[in-house]
């Protein structure tokens, strides 16, 4: 479709004085229908990019819009056109394009954009993954759906509001606790083996991607911790230095807190850093258990 | 007059912005209650039905009273 516009605006544009009327109409017509496709036209409006090119590859984004100084209007999804020969390959690529070059007022968070930072996590064409680490799908025909991460309250656009995730994690108390002092000098040393425990736990970035596509969280997430702090909880379990564990192990043994992962798994699925959340729970659960 | 859940939290949230303002110095007192009617005032025509954004205004107000209602804070204009 929006290669039809292109090359109807460029036909008009070499022969301004050919039945001018019938192509405007044309055009028109295309504009009117070109966003049907997903949603009715009242509720989306499509911002197209100025320029176009013959074999220009025009990929199609609807964009979850919420402003929060309007509090009554409600959320709608916003359609851009994009010429993907033009874009950076990755999905924070495009929004930054949008941002800087269609649509000023979108709202959404980055920062590294290589995977390192967790601040683009949102809701990508139905899975939970960091924007900078997603590439975009060369089939111009498939359109990309973009929502803030799911079941979190927003704070505009695709910004969403992690205040509920940081308090959990701030509950597990995620720094070293030790009471005797180091044996030999300043440093806590570790084997190479207990190092390697760590591995696999570390590299977590708190993205909050798994957690918000767990459903169990999603109905419990003022009690259920979510996979996400749950692997930074045994992270310190599992840690050689730490002193602290049976209080760690005693702070999670209720119904609640640990108990509420069913292993359905959608954590390991989700992490786009690759790691295992529902492994390191499953640990858990043995230690608790023996 | 019965009010709903909703209605009882905006008007809890009303009385508590009240409550915090006198715990301010006596001089001040009156600018937070001031600014905490306008606050109110600003989204008066809104549709009473309207649950999702009559929720969203609550989550923020009560964001804005923790914020405003700590001692470091003394005045406000």
């Amino acid at each position: 479709m929006a290669a039809l516009r292109t090359t109807s605006r460029l036909f008009k544009a070499s022969r301004p004085l050919f039945r001018p009327m019938q192509m405007r109409s044309l055009a028109t017509v295309t504009d009117g229908y070109s966003s049907t496709s997903t949603a009715p036209p009242s509720q989306t409006s499509t911002t197209k990019e100025p320029a176009a090119d013959p074999d220009a590859k025009i990929k199609t984004f609807h964009i979850y819009r919420w402003n929060p100084d309007e509090p009554a209007t409600k959320p709608r999804m916003q359609s851009y056109a994009l010429d993907l020969n033009k874009t950076g390959p990755m999905m924070l690529d495009a929004l930054i394009r949008i941002k800087n070059e269609v649509d000023p007022t979108l709202t959404f968070r980055r920062s590294c954009r290589e995977g390192i930072c967790g601040s683009c996590a949102m809701n990508i064409d139905g899975v939970n993954t960091l924007a900078c680490l997603c590439r975009i799908p060369v089939d111009t025909k498939a359109e990309t759906k973009i929502y803030p991460l799911p079941h979190t309250y927003v704070v505009k656009d695709i910004v969403p509001d992690l205040t509920q995730f940081y308090k959990q994690y701030k509950s597990i108390k995620p720094y070293l606790q030790r009471t005797t002092p180091a044996p030999g000098g300043k440093e806590y040393l570790q084997s190479k083996e207990d190092r390697k425990k760590l591995d696999g736990m570390y590299e977590c970035i708190l993205c909050a991607c798994c957690s918000t596509s767990c459903p169990s969280y999603w109905w419990n997430s003022e009690e259920y911790l979510g996979p996400a702090v749950l692997m930074q909880s045994y992270r310190w379990i599992a840690d050689s230095r730490d002193e602290k564990k049976e209080e760690r192990k005693a702070a999670l043994d209720n119904s609640m807190s640990l108990y509420r992962c069913h292993t359905i798994l959608n954590c390991s699925r989700t992490c786009p850093k690759g790691l295992n959340p529902g492994m390191a729970i499953a640990e858990i659960k043995k230690e608790m258990a023996f | 007059m019965r009010h709903s859940g909703l209605q009882k939290e905006v008007l809890a949230l009303y009385r508590k912005c009240l409550r915090e303002s006198r715990k301010k110095p006596t001089s001040s007192r009156s600018h937070f209650e001031a600014y905490a009617r306008a606050e109110f005032n600003k989204s008066i025509g809104l549709d009473k039905k309207d649950f999702g954004a009559v929720e969203y205004l609550l989550r923020k107000g009560q964001r804005q009273v923790e914020m405003y209602s700590a001692p470091g804070i003394k005045d406000i204009r």
